[in-house]
C-alpha cells in the first residue's frame, strides 16, 4: 500500500508531505518562492537545476535557507 | 577622496563595508547604506520560516551593492562549510565572510575551526574573508590557506568598544605589509573607525555601530568620513609623539 504522506524533517520540524514529490514540488507545496533560496538534502546542497530530479524520501532531513539581515 | 583598493580582483572605491542587521526598518537601512557610500554589504543565511509568508530580504538592497553572505551562527567548521555552500547556491556568488563562533557570550571566533573551514572553502573556489581574533600568526595561516584578506576583530561583535588592542593591529600591518586587512567588528563610533584606519587597516566592516545609532543614516555618513580621514592620515605619515611641547610660533622676536 502506498502511504498517503511521508514524514520529513524540514528546518528542524517534522512535516507530512505527499509521497513521491521532488524538491521543486516540495517548495511549491510549502508555498515558498523558488528564487534566492537554497536547499540542502541530508547535509548536501542540491543544485537548483537538479531540484526536479531529486525525490523526497521518508525521514529525509531538509534545510531550506534564504537571506536575512546580518553583519 | 581616498584611494581605491582591490580585493580578489575587484576594485572598491569605498573602504567601508557594512551590515544589514538590526535596523529598525528597511527604509532606515536603505538610507544608511546610501549615506555610507559602501559598495558591499553582508547578509546572513537563515532557515526559511515555514509558518508564514516569506518575503525576499534581498529585494530591499540596492542592486548595485555586492552581497557578501556570512556564516554567522556557525559553531563548527562543518556548519560553516554547509552554510557557505548554501549561500553560493542561492546567490551565485563565491564570496563568503567566514565566521565560526567559539562562544555565545563573547562571540569570539574559534580560530582553529575557522582555519579548517577556510582551507576547504578555498579549495572549493570560494573567496574566503575570515573573521578572526587579532592575532598575527593566525593571520599568516589564513593568508597561507589562500584567503585574499584577513578580518581581525577590533572588539567583540556588537560591543562598540572600538579598537581594544591597537598594538596587535599595528604589528599585523607592519609584519604583513602586502596583506589586505579589514577590521571587522567592535567599532562603536566614528573615532573608532578613524583609529582603525590610522593603524593601517585597508577597510572596515561594521554593522551595529550604524544600525543602533539613534540616527543611523547620519552615523553612516560619519563612518564614511572617518574611514576616509583615517586612511588619509595613515598615508600622510603622522608626526612623532613627544613628551614635551614644541612651539609652533617663533620663540625669538616676541615682544618683551
Amino acid at each position: 500500500m502506498i502511504p498517503k504522506t511521508i514524514g520529513v524533517k524540514i528546518n528542524g520540524e517534522i512535516k507530512q508531505v505527499p509521497p513521491d514529490i521532488n524538491l521543486a514540488e516540495l517548495l511549491k507545496h510549502l508555498e515558498l518562492p523558488a528564487e534566492r533560496l537554497a536547499v540542502e538534502l541530508n547535509s548536501e546542497v542540491v543544485r537548483r537545476i537538479n531540484w526536479e530530479n531529486v525525490k523526497v524520501k521518508d525521514a529525509d532531513k531538509i534545510e531550506i535557507v534564504h537571506f536575512v539581515g546580518g553583519g | 577622496m581616498t584611494d581605491s583598493f582591490q580585493l580578489a580582483g575587484k576594485l572598491f572605491r569605498s573602504r567601508l563595508i557594512i551590515g544589514t542587521g538590526k535596523y529598525r526598518s528597511y527604509q532606515e537601512m536603505q538610507d544608511a547604506h546610501k549615506a555610507s557610500g559602501a559598495e558591499m554589504v553582508t547578509v546572513a543565511v537563515n532557515r526559511v520560516p515555514l509558518d508564514r509568508k516569506v518575503e525576499s530580504f534581498l529585494d530591499h538592497l540596492d542592486p548595485q551593492m555586492q552581497i557578501l553572505p556570512n556564516t554567522a551562527g556557525c559553531y563548527t567548521a562543518e556548519d560553516a562549510l554547509r552554510t557557505a555552500r548554501l549561500a553560493r547556491e542561492a546567490l551565485e556568488t563565491d564570496w563568503v565572510k567566514l565566521e565560526v563562533i567559539g562562544d555565545q557570550t563573547t562571540l569570539f571566533p574559534d580560530n582553529e575551526q575557522t582555519l579548517a573551514a577556510a582551507r576547504v572553502l578555498v579549495k572549493e573556489g570560494f573567496v574566503v574573508l575570515p573573521y578572526f581574533t587579532d592575532d598575527l600568526i593566525m593571520a599568516k595561516k589564513l593568508l597561507d590557506a589562500g584567503c585574499p584578506a584577513v578580518m581581525p576583530l577590533a572588539a567583540p561583535i556588537g560591543s562598540g568598544m572600538g579598537v581594544q588592542n591597537p598594538a596587535n593591529l599595528r604589528i599585523m600591518r607592519e609584519q604583513l605589509p602586502d596583506a589586505i586587512i579589514i577590521v571587522d567588528a567592535g567599532v562603536g563610533t566614528a573615532s573608532d573607525a578613524a583609529i582603525a584606519m590610522e593603524l593601517g587597516a585597508d577597510a572596515i566592516l561594521m554593522n551595529t555601530a550604524i544600525a543602533e545609532a539613534t540616527n543611523a543614516a547620519q552615523m553612516a555618513e560619519a563612518m564614511k568620513l572617518a574611514v576616509q580621514a583615517g586612511r588619509l592620515a595613515y598615508q600622510s605619515g603622522r608626526m612623532s609623539k613627544r613628551l614635551y611641547a614644541s612651539a609652533s610660533s617663533p620663540i625669538q622676536g616676541a615682544i618683551k
